[in-house]
């Protein structure tokens, strides 16, 4: 992943995304605690944290697979919808990329792709299927368009998943963890495809361990523990020289491996 | 790839896998009617088998009635073939209501789990039974009001509740991650469970479901307890008038001879099904 300068073609924008406030919890377990973050348009945002700190229940907020208990989460300046038409239409704005691929497994590799954009965004089967190839083509795994999901590695998986996300042509990208399920070899190949698309000038909150892939792409690194935003910093900063007791706890084990 | 020629070694390989092979079907097909000869002596060598033999196994009683029971056959294979697709649809219809997430639907929810349970507490027969012979009684503007309509209907309640949960054991297996994803696309829930839920659900019930349509297939020979005139009706009437029970193996034959396809086609599907879907994830 000998990418430098990630931040050539883009430009940080207004504010995209909005949390102000954002208190959740599961019963008794307070898992997002007074969440305040604001993502700029074109900015990648890196979540970094220990098991449990609440970072899929963050990422899950923000498309609305979670309520959240208090506070607001807006996307474009829109306070997020409660339900119906409008919320569906949002998940459409917001694209998801989870750690086990979840790619249809009864559907081919580009069904997958156009069966968002014609179901849920009305557009016709041919134009579908053509966008599909042409992002399909952009992961490189247009080859495999016509096999099942099964037939696929874990890294072809995961980029078919983030095609699909990509096709219907969301406003900001998550990933949980995109690359945690996969082995060595294949992290790569899924990076370099997040990478192209930080270059480009997607709107990324990314959670993962992979600093290389911090350290290349992100804008900024948040710090989570226990529900809490504990630390806030550029990748470079936060790597080398972290400020808070528990993220420099965590640091040392995860780079001690 | 074209001009790749085997090796002396792959060769030798392939002709000892040919020969072993050719010794196996030999070995199967000598094993196989050694068996099947020495149980067919042990029978027709027992004490009683003559008089087995007429009774139950009579070339000529099975030509003089199996016209008759032809024809009561297509009784039984309309039954089937109507009521199979109604089965399905009300089946996947119930499967769905019992799986209904939102509140205001609760009542769809408990009506559907009290219909599963009860219709299922119920014997066929009894269903047959009760409908043919109690639903014309009461004379219902626009409706036929033949026994063997009632047949059927009482043929559609009984199996669609074994087969709802038959649906819903298959939309419970397909894991939350799919209709998550799927979600997260945009879909509705209910497009979610047309699109992703539902089509995969089905094909993990394949085989179950067969089970449930051979035996369908067969329970429409339930029919006769209502007078209907279907094969097995026919075989009893030809068998009651001439002291020979033939008619009943001719029965037999026929409702064997229409559920084999059917299993045979359901296999083929559940393999391509497999091969493509869950290749190198089994
Ligand atoms: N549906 C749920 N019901 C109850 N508790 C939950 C639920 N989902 C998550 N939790 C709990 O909330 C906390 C935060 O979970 P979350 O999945 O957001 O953590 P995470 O930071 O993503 O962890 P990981 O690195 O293991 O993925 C955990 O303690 C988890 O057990
Ligand atoms: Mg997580």
């Amino acid at each position: 992943m000998a990418v430098s300068g990630a931040t050539s073609e883009r430009t940080v924008g207004t504010s995209l995304v909005v949390l102000d406030g954002v208190n959740k919890w599961f019963g008794e377990l307070h898992v997002l605690k007074d969440i305040n973050l604001t993502v700029a348009r074109g900015e990648v945002v890196v979540v970094i944290g220990p098991s449990g700190s609440g970072k899929s229940t963050l990422c899950r907020a923000i498309n609305r697979l979670e309520t959240v208990d208090q506070g607001t989460i807006s996307l474009d300046g829109l306070p997020l919808p409660q339900e119906g038409k409008a919320l569906a239409n949002l998940r459409a704005e917001v694209g998801m990329v989870f750690q086990s691929f979840n790619l249809f497994a009864h559907k081919t590799i580009l069904e997958n792709v156009t069966l968002g954009p014609v179901k849920v965004r009305g557009v016709k089967p041919a134009e579908a299927e053509a966008r599909a190839r042409e992002l399909l083509d952009r992961v490189g795994v247009g080859q495999q368009a016509g096999k099942y999901p099964a037939q696929l590695s874990g890294g072809q998986q995961q980029r078919v998943a983030i095609a699909r996300a990509l096709a219907m042509e969301p406003k900001v990208m998550l990933f949980d963890e995109p690359t945690s399920a996969l082995d060595p070899e294949m992290i790569a190949e899924v990076l370099d495809v997040m990478v192209d698309l930080a270059r480009r000038g997607m709107t990324m909150v990314v959670v993962t361990h992979e600093m290389g892939f911090a350290r290349t792409a992100a804008d900024r690194v948040l710090f989570m523990s226990d529900g809490a935003i504990v630390e806030e910093n550029t990748p470079e900063e936060f790597f080398t020289n972290p400020r808070s007791e528990r993220a420099k706890d965590f640091l040392g084990k995860i780079l001690r491996h | 790839m074209s001009d790749w020629t085997p090796s002396e070694r792959e060769l030798e390989r392939r002709a000892v896998r040919r020969r072993q092979a050719t010794r196996s079907t030999v070995v199967a097909t000598g094993v196989t009617v050694l068996v099947f000869g020495l149980l067919a002596l042990g029978v027709v060598s027992s004490p009683g088998w003559q008089r087995v033999h007429e009774t139950f196994f009579d070339g000529f009683h099975a030509r003089e009635s199996f016209d008759a029971i032809l024809d009561g056959f297509w009784i039984n294979v309309k039954l089937f073939m109507i009521c199979e697709p109604l089965i399905l649809v009300l089946a996947l219809a119930i499967a769905l209501a019992r799986n209904a997430r939102a509140a205001w639907l609760t009542p769809v929810r408990l009506l559907a789990a009290l219909y599963t349970d009860v219709i299922r507490g119920v014997p066929t027969i009894l269903l047959i039974v009760l409908f043919a012979f109690g639903m014309p009684a009461l004379q219902l503007e626009g409706v036929p009001n033949s026994a063997l309509f009632w047949c059927g209907v009482a043929l559609v309640v009984s199996y669609s509740a074994y087969v709802a949960e038959v649906f819903r054991a298959g939309i419970d297996s397909i894991h939350p991650s799919q209709v998550q994803s799927a979600i997260a696309l945009g879909l509705s829930r209910p497009q979610a469970l047309r699109h992703v839920v539902v089509p995969q659900a089905v094909r993990r019930v394949v085989p179950p479901l067969l089970n449930d349509f051979v035996s369908l297939q067969k329970d429409t020979a339930l029919v006769s307890s209502a007078g209907i005139f279907d094969a097995l009706f026919a075989a009893r009437d030809y068998g009651n008038f001439n002291f020979n029970y033939t008619p009943l193996v001719v029965v037999a034959a026929f409702f064997v001879v229409m559920t084999v396809p059917l299993a045979r086609f359901c296999d083929w599907l559940q393999r391509r099904w497999m091969e493509r879907e869950r290749a190198g994830a089994l």
